[in-house]
């Protein structure tokens, strides 16, 4: 009897290799259109300012104020108390880790044992310093863990002291 | 005289297993895919430690970069439609329902309103070229909040009116920008009372800096 022959032995295998192409491609266009790392949002609590009878005279304890500005070149210079009179520094440092966190750290903890209370910080960001540096001091009292600081506008004395140290 | 067999092996390598993977991986991108808009003022915006995300809804986005250069936009077709309405009637200038369409599907602008007729007429790529637009108008002119002021009340209200929740505020910034002209923008949101907003930003970890 004839036998049809229609290749039953034939293997079953079809060549994947178009369909892994055509795979890759696909990942590649869509890694290339995600954007995977979604911006995050640092929150920012700015001072109420539209009382107009007191300008900014917040009666803080001396002892208790850290002043930071934020001068060019990416460099800090704090000090502590008034500016007069300060009780510590002036003195310049850098951002991070190595620079004006170990401060502030310190400051809290002498701050404490003095007077029992937090550490107040007070950042004053100059024409010449950049967003950068505003985020990254801010993200800088998100590290320390510190409960109160503010953004203020800075003066015309504090402009003299970083022209004076020479990071304006 | 004896032939010497070669042994032929096979050339064709068993695909199974890639595709398998090349597919799974496949999946995983698609599902977690939200295509990147087109922007029309690109920033580098600024890292820190921060984990929260950006949210997806009732926000409105200042993107500050280029020099001072101010941009404007805010989530969703549904709000933007109806904060151009509330511009329109504000600074009397009409326009069509085509146009209001096209606004709506805008992801951010930056001109004065007056060119904005402009700027909607254009298609997306055209709109997108870097430079093209000036940037909103940060400035009160006398009596008369700046204009950028009255988009973010206009945004504010339309959420509030839309969606009944009150609209975030994010500022974008270039992390090269002079703090003078974040400092503008941070004003203006005081101006309104909004004492609250976001700062957008990448992750970095906690070792930075030298």
């Amino acid at each position: 009897m004839a036998e049809l022959n229609t290749g039953g032995k034939q293997s079953p295998r079809v060549d994947l290799t178009p369909m892994v192409d055509l795979a890759f491609l696909l990942i590649t266009f869509f890694m290339l259109t995600t954007s995977l790392a979604k911006p995050h949002a640092m929150d920012v609590a700015m001072p109420d300012k539209d009382k107009e009878n007191k300008d900014d005279n917040l009666e803080v304890a001396d002892n208790r104020t850290l002043t930071v500005l934020l001068g060019a070149n990416n460099k800090i210079e704090y000090y502590m108390g008034q500016l007069e009179k300060p009780l510590d520094g002036p003195t310049v440092v850098g951002y991070g880790k190595n620079g004006i966190r170990p401060v502030i750290l310190k400051k809290m903890k002498e701050v404490q044992a003095a007077t029992g209370k937090g550490l107040i910080v007070i950042i004053r960001p100059s024409d010449n310093s950049n967003y950068r540096n505003l985020v990254d001091i801010l993200d800088e009292m998100k590290i320390v863990n510190a409960q109160q600081y503010m953004i203020g506008d800075i003066s015309e004395p504090e402009i003299e002291l970083l022209k004076r140290e020479g990071v304006y | 005289m004896p032939k010497i067999k070669v042994k032929r092996a096979s050339t064709t390598i068993d695909m199974t297993a890639m595709c398998d993977v090349s597919f799974l991986l496949l999946t995983f991108f698609i599902l977690t895919a939200t295509a990147r808009q087109p922007e029309p003022l690109p920033v580098d915006t600024p890292a820190s430690t921060v984990q929260i995300k950006v949210p997806d809804a009732n926000l409105g986005t200042v993107t500050v970069g280029g020099d001072g250069k101010v941009f404007f936009g805010v989530a969703g077709p549904n709000v933007r439609m109806r904060m151009l309405e509330r511009m329109s009637e504000k600074y009397s200038i009409g326009f069509s329902q085509k146009e209001k369409e096209r606004f709506s599907l805008m992801e951010g602008f930056g001109v004065p309103i007056g060119n904005l007729k402009q700027i909607i007429a254009m298609d997306n790529a055209e709109r997108n070229k870097p430079g093209l637009q000036p940037g909103i108008p940060t400035d009160s002119v006398g009596e008369n909040p700046s204009q950028l002021h009255d988009w973010i009340i206009a945004a504010r209200y339309a959420t509030k009116e839309l969606n009944n929740e009150e609209m975030r505020v994010a500022i974008k910034g270039d992390s090269k920008e002079q703090y003078p002209s974040i400092k503008k923008v941070i004003d203006i949101l005081q101006g309104q009372k909004i004492n609250k907003f976001s700062l957008v930003t990448n992750l970095r970890t906690e070792d930075y800096g030298d």
